[in-house]
């Protein structure tokens, strides 16, 4: 009997194990293959030497890339579109969840409606008619002290993050933790004589770190992965993310270290600001049903 | 002091919002706390601007494309734009390529939602008990999903070669009875080698919206269903099955209209070939709005695509409730 569950618990960890080889090799692959030369990739390829950082390893693949795609600019870009649109994301949607999940405004309850009515559109389907629109837009920018007005957000930052601010689903996440948190705290804190914006920023805000952090990581993932949109709003070499740099590795002849080089560049950093600890707190929490 | 402000005209507010009144205002406004006033203006001071936001990038590109696809609107162009009525989609209803999209897309969707959907909970069973080790295995598991799905292309592309890596492991494995195909090259394995990495990147993501689903159910439950001597199978069969209900139809929604969307994959494999075999409908809608500029026909493209989206959601929705 005892054996028996033994035998079980060992088999049970075995497909554990399989999974887990199935889920790491192509990772681990591109991770080693990034040090290698192409020669010595596609020599590797029939032993297990394809996973092991061994023969001529060395960084010449990463300096290869900065010398063939304006790598640094891209990751620049990347960084700070993804962190300005994490930031004011978080500003803007927890902003608006407060005053929906605890203020009485008239009227909350069909706007709270209308916003959760627009996680049903894929962006996709936005996608095209948002590009036909967003060169209608106007924008204005302080050129010395005059003010230029000028039509047509293509091929600029704000086209990257101003559309992706608002959103339904940190407003909902938002909401669903402001409604845990006791609503006494407010009503002691007016007691006090503090605003409502007070009450937001000293009072809800700090004891709401978890969801904070949750809707961080949901705006940093597709900010940073972001392709579609970029590629058909972005023409200019200086303003463009990371993800549209793959295109420069398939001009004239391929270098295959040099493309997982970039691979593992875009894909390291990303990891590096989102630890998994994070990934699974942020998960933890209830989706929505 | 507050109560001097003038009042902002609040276009979603309807009378009916307001505390039930008596016909005379000043016992109406005696019901309303101090600093009512003041809250209304507050309040929707913090709404708006992410409903601005929302307004003019969901809301009226929303509507724009519903409308745009009835015209001769492009991207850029001198001519004003003008109705036309049905004629993008007529000409979408005669291409026979969009035909041979929708067809690849009902492919990939058909395979990618059982198959994804049971592999992901097959590793949400297996890492969702405590053992040593276990977040080693969450966080291998969970490795693909945080690498983006352009990089994750990227990475198949070089390993799908007909001298790649899943061809060199096949050899290997069979001891060299294998010779692989050229994945992407044939028309008869491009998709399927496109769900197989498809489905690579994203079980993991569904693994997590399982676990949280199974973390949900009561220990008490296994507990009981152990003193009446259960099987392991009978246990899935009876405890975590019924308990997933909710969860069952959260990640049948995700999936389908994920796959339903397929791009990037496309777009950085095979642009759609070989021979119209991988390609997709947001990747037409793309082809003919961004790289033609015809912004009309894609528009045209994407209204059926969230038509299709809705229904096959709706058609979900019905089948999912009638079971239980």
């Amino acid at each position: 009997m005892k054996n028996q569950l033994l035998l079980k618990s060992a088999g049970t960890m075995l497909v554990r194990i399989l999974f887990a080889v199935v889920a790491a090799f192509p990772i681990v692959f591109m991770l080693v293959s990034s040090l290698k030369p192409d020669q010595q990739i596609f020599g590797d390829m029939s032993s297990l030497a394809a996973f092991l950082p061994v023969g001529n390893i060395s960084f010449d693949n990463y300096a290869a890339v900065f010398d063939r795609v304006p790598a640094a600019r891209f990751l620049l870009n990347s960084v700070g579109v993804s962190a300005v649109t994490v930031i004011l994301g978080i500003f803007v949607n927890s902003l608006c969840a407060f005053a929906l999940s605890r203020m009485q405004v008239r009227g909350k309850k069909i706007v709270f409606t209308a916003i959760l009515a627009t996680l049903i559109v894929p962006f996709q389907t936005l996608a095209l008619p948002l590009v036909w629109w967003v060169n209608q837009l106007p924008y204005f920018e302080l050129n010395g002290f005059s003010l230029e007005f000028s039509k047509g957000w293509l091929d600029t930052y704000q086209v990257q993050i101003i559309p992706f601010i608002a959103n339904a689903f940190s407003i909902y996440l938002f909401h669903q933790y402001f409604e845990s948190i006791p609503k006494e705290l407010d009503e002691a804190a007016r007691i006090d004589g503090a605003g409502w914006f007070k009450i937001y920023r000293q009072v809800v805000m700090p004891l709401s770190g978890p969801a904070t952090a949750t809707v961080a990581i949901l705006t940093f993932l597709p900010a940073w992965n972001s392709y579609l949109w970029p590629l058909m709003v972005v023409q200019s070499e200086e303003l463009r993310p990371v993800m549209i740099g793959i295109q420069y590795f398939f001009q004239l002849n391929v270098s295959w270290g040099e493309v997982m080089a970039y691979a593992s560049l875009i894909t390291v950093r990303w990891w590096s600001s989102s630890s998994p600890s994070s990934v699974h707190s942020s998960t933890a929490s209830p989706p929505a049903a | 002091m507050a109560t001097d402000l003038p009042t902002r005209p609040r276009p979603a507010a309807p009378e009916a919002a307001l505390p039930p009144s008596n016909t005379d205002g000043k016992a109406r406004r005696a019901h309303r706390r101090p600093g009512f006033r003041r809250e209304q203006l507050s309040g929707w001071g913090m709404i708006a601007p992410a409903a601005l936001l929302l307004l003019t990038f969901i809301f009226i590109p929303a509507i724009l494309g519903f409308g745009l696809a009835f015209t001769n609107a492009r991207l850029i162009s001198p001519r004003p734009v003008e109705f036309v009525g049905l004629d993008n989609f007529a000409r979408l209803f005669s291409d026979p390529t969009f035909y041979r999209a929708l067809l690849n897309v009902a492919y990939f969707t058909v395979v990618i939602v059982p198959v994804q959907s049971g592999l992901a909970l097959v590793m949400a069973l297996l890492i969702n008990k405590k053992f040593r080790g276990v977040n080693f295995f969450r966080t291998v598991y969970f490795l693909p999903v945080v690498t983006s799905m352009v990089v994750v292309s990227l990475l198949w592309l070089f390993m799908y070669r007909k001298d790649g890596l899943i061809n060199e492991i096949l050899s290997a494995v069979s001891f060299g009875l294998i010779d692989g195909p050229d994945w992407l090259g044939d028309p008869n394995t491009a998709m399927p080698a496109i769900i197989i990495l498809s489905i690579w990147q994203a079980a993991g993501f569904h693994m997590i919206i399982w676990l949280a689903g199974l973390q949900g159910i009561s220990g008490e439950l296994y507990e009981a269903s152990q003193l009446d001597g259960t099987s392991r199978w009978q246990q899935f069969r009876y405890v975590t099955w019924p308990g997933l209900f909710h969860t069952r139809s959260l990640v049948l929604v995700t999936i389908t209209i994920q796959a339903l969307g397929l791009f990037d994959q496309i777009s950085v494999m095979t642009q759609g070939g070989p021979m119209d075999s991988t390609t997709t409908i947001i990747y037409e809608a793309v082809q003919s709005g961004y790289r033609q500029q015809e912004t009309s026909y894609a528009s045209a493209i994407s209204l059926v695509f969230f038509v299709l989206v809705l229904i096959v959601s709706a058609v979900q929705r019905h089948l999912t409730r009638e079971k239980d």
